[in-house]
């Protein structure tokens, strides 16, 4: 646990959180450009997303299915007729001088996130969540580069966000990590962000404030902004709630401000040139109709949604009788999920499937930090693999080795096993001969074994299989071993 | 001869080019010519002759070989210039738009500009559509050709002076309370503000975004239903923009083929309105009575609080619209180093002092603690208003009212008094609030200046809309004046 909580037993906290969350469009939210990451800059926009004269906005649906595919997984509720606001405001990276958003009447109100601390449940409302535009990117360069200077690029400007802005509900920043985690699984199962915190396709800003536990009253609360990793908002709210502490235990007050997460420095800091109360001077863009949402769209975004990552975890336990730890983990990612599913649907032991998935698997994948879909062993070779064991022609760990060949050379698994012998020994009379090999060649410790030194017996059964190049069938090693040493 | 050539209307010209009497390019000349001997109305901000006569020769070229030419091919026109084309500076009458070149063209001169169409030039405009004089131009007054002391009205006076001026045969103007309608009745032409949605928005830098229509300017119904024709229709690019298909889609759903009823609006010829012009428009009422009309009188109880809702919810729609004029991108720039100073150096020295007043009123009225008093309310109001059009317009097919309350007023005359300026929209605002189409057509002179009427009609009724100008057109030939 977190040092606060250790130090500070006198003191909750009280957080809210809003998620910006790029949805997976592939035109931006009110023009056809393209949403990529990473072109050069202000390669990729229009008349529209530069918000020059005469220029209108028209809304992607795809975004606004995505948003709804959300809001339904959630359980929030829909709201059917959308009115998209202006909020006013001047910044150079954003052309219009105003950010199309909603304001009165988001896409979706309530719903909940299910966290999971030390194996308890905690639920997080939601207050809202709503759609809008991206607003540029500004570089300030100094004087060392030509500066100084504000660069602006226009690419990201107009890409479409949904942001998740919780109820103040979370109590600490361990819980706040768990709920960030939660968040980017859930788009992630829904497809409709990539998750991805450092290109910047999910932020995260914090509202936060202290209070005297059993204290009804909220402290003055202070925003943080720029938190762009999951461990971030830990490590951020850490940082804040100590500071609050600090100033409320030496009696002092906290001043409402916005502070901006500096992740090189670990530490937070005022935001400069920011007007501390603006007035958004929100209304209706009037450059937009309201968008209805009828029973038939509501139903396509619904039949869209897939599996959620709970219920997945559930159905994997009774199904394949493996432990919820083990399913958690299996279905952190879908495409995780989806290739261990593949590859239980193949084979006749499917817990220990979950297992080779667990260690093997995602062993390998840590190794090169590769991702699942381009794994060079895909769910049917895995299976494959598998079988062999699961038929005797292999021991689990002869299969190991096999596992390593196939990811590094590609191959089938029976092929691997064929062309180099590794075949497991289960014939009786071949193994009684190596027994008999090993027994002739340690006599001393035959007859210590005979004497009363039971201990041996693994001795003997590592010879053997030495002896086999590993091959030896174990189990039938320990029966036949047992009794010629009996004998 | 070229005189002549350039009092035809766009039918005649259209035959004369059919027969090989002229060609396009003759056309483009007589009217280029025509424009720089009357350079000192200040109609035009931007002439662009060569690229004129690029598109003229091409209209001939493509008539010679036999080709499909469109409805307006070869046939000269102006666009105001708050209406973007590729390639060709729009200033929208500011400072602030200084050198700015748009990389794109408006959906509505784009399909002029499939039409066949040769646009001359841009017109000249009250800056960024707000005034109703052409007096807050960048680029001076416009010039009224009946009486040259007079302003042509506005925001498209321009586009209206050159039309009666016969310096360009149709213009496109924008209307957002009255632009297009009030300058047309000023200057004695036709004026169609469209209904809101009917003609794409995308390219006309915005004033109001739920008011802003372009229109059209010509001197004859026939000529301004020929270009609204072209220009109408739905737009990919416009989510506002809705119907597609002319007549079919613009008769304004009407059930009966009986004898068309026309209601009176009696709160538009109550104080305030000028006798000389009220009477002029009661004979013309009355003529429509004796030509079998039905006319009935009915009332719009909410127009009194018409031009103060039309203010708040136009200004407040306008600060937004005109916040992305930063300096930062485009434009007038005035960089002292400070991003605060940039901002408001570049927009003190780029806006004038209307555009400055709106924004300033518009921010206002939707700042916290004033939003609800101001930009709510008037939204309710507009609501009250949409409500009584619907409400007349169960028992009568057309209003028909007068377009403003005086004839163009003098140069100069309402320029330090802003309330009495924007009380000059008194009886065309109501329209744009329930975004009903209206037209200005010429019904007479008072006192050797043009009187319009105005006819209004629900939404999508831009042909009930002509057939009854064609009507008032003849009905007032006989008292037509020329410049």
């Amino acid at each position: 646990m977190t040092g606060w909580d250790r130090n500070h037993a006198d003191f909750e906290a009280v957080i809210g959180l809003e998620i910006h969350a790029q949805l997976l469009t592939e035109s931006k939210m009110f023009c056809g450009c393209s949403t990529a990451y990473g072109a050069p800059p202000n390669t990729q926009t229009c008349p529209v997303c530069l918000g020059l004269p005469g220029a209108l906005p028209v809304a992607n649906r795809q975004a606004i299915e995505y948003a709804l595919r959300f809001v339904l997984a959630v359980g929030g509720t829909v709201n059917r007729r959308n009115v998209f606001a202006r909020k006013n405001y001047y910044y150079p990276d954003l052309p219009k001088g105003y950010q199309i958003s909603q304001y009165d009447q988001p896409l979706g109100e309530g719903g909940t996130i299910i966290i999971i601390e030390d194996n308890t449940a905690k639920s997080i409302g939601l207050m809202r969540a709503h759609l809008e535009e991206d607003a540029g990117k500004s570089f300030h360069v100094d004087a060392r580069a030509g500066g100084p200077a504000t660069l602006v690029d226009l690419n990201r400007c107009g890409v479409p966000l949904l942001e998740i802005v919780s109820q103040p509900e979370i109590r600490s920043p361990y819980q706040a990590y768990l709920f960030v985690t939660k968040i980017r699984q859930l788009v992630r199962y829904l497809d409709i962000c990539s998750g991805d915190m450092e290109k910047g396709a999910l932020r995260c800003d914090a509202n936060i404030s202290v209070r005297r536990q059993r204290k009804k009253t909220l402290g003055t609360r202070t925003e943080i902004k720029n938190i762009n990793s999951i461990r971030g908002v830990e490590r951020a709210l850490t940082r804040e709630i100590d500071r609050q502490i600090d100033i409320l235990g030496s009696g002092g007050q906290i001043e409402q401000t916005t502070l901006f997460w500096d992740d090189d420095a670990q530490d937070v800091r005022p935001m400069r040139g920011k007007e501390e109360s603006a007035d958004y001077r929100y209304f209706p863009d009037p450059d937009l109709p309201e968008v209805v949402i009828d029973d038939d769209w509501l139903r396509r975004a619904a039949k869209a949604i897939p599996e959620l990552p709970n219920q997945r975890r559930d159905r994997l336990v009774h199904e394949f009788h493996i432990p919820p730890y083990d399913a958690g983990v299996l279905t952190a990612e879908r495409p995780l999920a989806e290739y261990f599913e593949a590859v239980a649907s193949l084979v006749d032991r499917p817990k220990s499937a979950a297992n080779w998935v667990l260690t093997e698997v995602l062993g390998a994948l840590r190794e090169v930090s590769g991702n699942i879909e381009e794994f060079p062993v895909q769910p049917p070779q895995l299976a494959e693999l598998l079988r062999e064991i699961e038929v005797g022609n292999i021991s689990g760990k002869i299969a190991k080795e096999v596992f390593r060949i196939m990811q590094s050379e590609g191959g089938s698994a029976r092929e691997i096993i064929e062309r180099r012998g590794l075949q497991q020994i289960s014939d009786g009379d071949t193994i009684q001969l190596v027994i008999g090999q090993v027994l002739r060649a340690y006599p001393t410790e035959c007859k210590a074994y005979r004497g009363g030194k039971k201990k041996l017996f693994g001795f003997f059964v590592g010879e053997v299989m030495a002896r086999t190049n590993g091959k030896a069938n174990p189990q039938k090693v320990n029966e036949l071993l047992r009794k010629m040493l009996e004998d | 001869m070229i005189m002549d050539l350039c009092r035809e209307n766009l039918a005649g010209m259209r035959d004369l080019l059919k027969d090989g009497e002229v060609s396009a390019v003759d056309l483009c000349r007589a009217h280029l010519n025509r424009i720089a001997e009357r350079k000192s109305l200040n109609a035009f901000i931007t002439i662009d002759g060569e690229r004129a006569i690029d598109a003229a020769r091409t209209a001939d070229k493509r008539k010679q070989a036999g080709e499909e030419t469109g409805l307006l091919a070869g046939l000269p026109l102006a666009v105001k210039d708050n209406i973007c084309i590729d390639g060709q500076p729009t200033t929208c009458a500011s400072k602030i738009l200084d050198k700015f070149i748009p990389p794109y063209t408006a959906t509505a001169v784009f399909n002029l500009l499939n039409a066949g169409a040769v646009i001359v030039g841009k017109t000249n405009l009250d800056e960024f559509g707000m005034g109703s004089s052409d007096e807050h131009s960048h680029f001076g007054p416009v010039k009224n050709p009946h009486d040259l002391s007079r302003t042509p009205g506005g925001s498209s006076g321009g586009s209206a002076a050159a039309v009666a001026d016969f310096q360009v045969t149709a213009a496109l103007g924008s209307d957002t309370g009255g632009s297009v309608r009030q300058p047309a009745s000023f200057c004695g032409i036709v004026g169609l503000k469209p209904t809101y949605g009917a003609v794409s928005r995308y390219g006309l830098t915005a004033f109001a975004s739920s008011f802003d229509q372009i229109g059209v300017l010509t001197r004859s119904v026939t000529d301004c239903e020929m270009v609204f024709r072209v220009i109408c229709g739905r737009d990919e690019h416009d989510a506002t923009s809705v119907r597609s298909i002319y007549p079919d889609d613009y008769s304004g759903d009407l059930k009966s083929a009986g004898r068309m009823r026309i209601g009176i609006p009696t709160e538009y010829f109550g104080e305030g309105l000028a006798p000389e012009v009220g009477a002029i428009v009661e004979k013309t009422i009355e003529e429509l009575a004796r030509d079998g009309r039905a006319i009935r009188k009915i009332s719009l109880p909410h127009t009194k609080y018409a031009v103060a809702a039309y203010y708040i919810i136009a200004n407040a729609e306008a600060s937004a619209n005109l916040a992305r004029f930063d300096g930062v991108r485009y434009g007038t720039r005035v960089d002292s180093g400070q991003l605060s100073a940039l901002y408001r150096e570049s927009r003190s020295q780029g806006f004038g002092v209307e555009v400055k007043r709106r924004i300033l009123l518009g921010t206002y009225v939707l700042s916290a603690g004033y939003r609800d008093e101001y930009y709510d309310r008037a939204q309710r109001v507009r609501t009250k208003i949409i409500g009584d059009f619907e409400d007349v317009f169960s028992s009568v097919d057309l209003l028909v009212c007068p377009t403003t309350p005086t004839t163009a007023f003098k140069l100069g005359e309402k320029l330090d008094d802003p309330l009495a300026m924007y009380l000059s929209d008194i009886y065309t605002v109501p329209a744009s609030l329930a975004g009903l189409p209206a037209l200005s057509v010429p019904c007479g002179t008072a006192n050797g200046l043009p009187v319009g009427l105005q006819i209004i009609g629900p939404r999508f009724a831009e042909s009930r809309l002509f057939s009854l100008a064609t009507e008032i057109e003849r009905l007032a030939g006989h008292r037509r004046t020329g410049v």
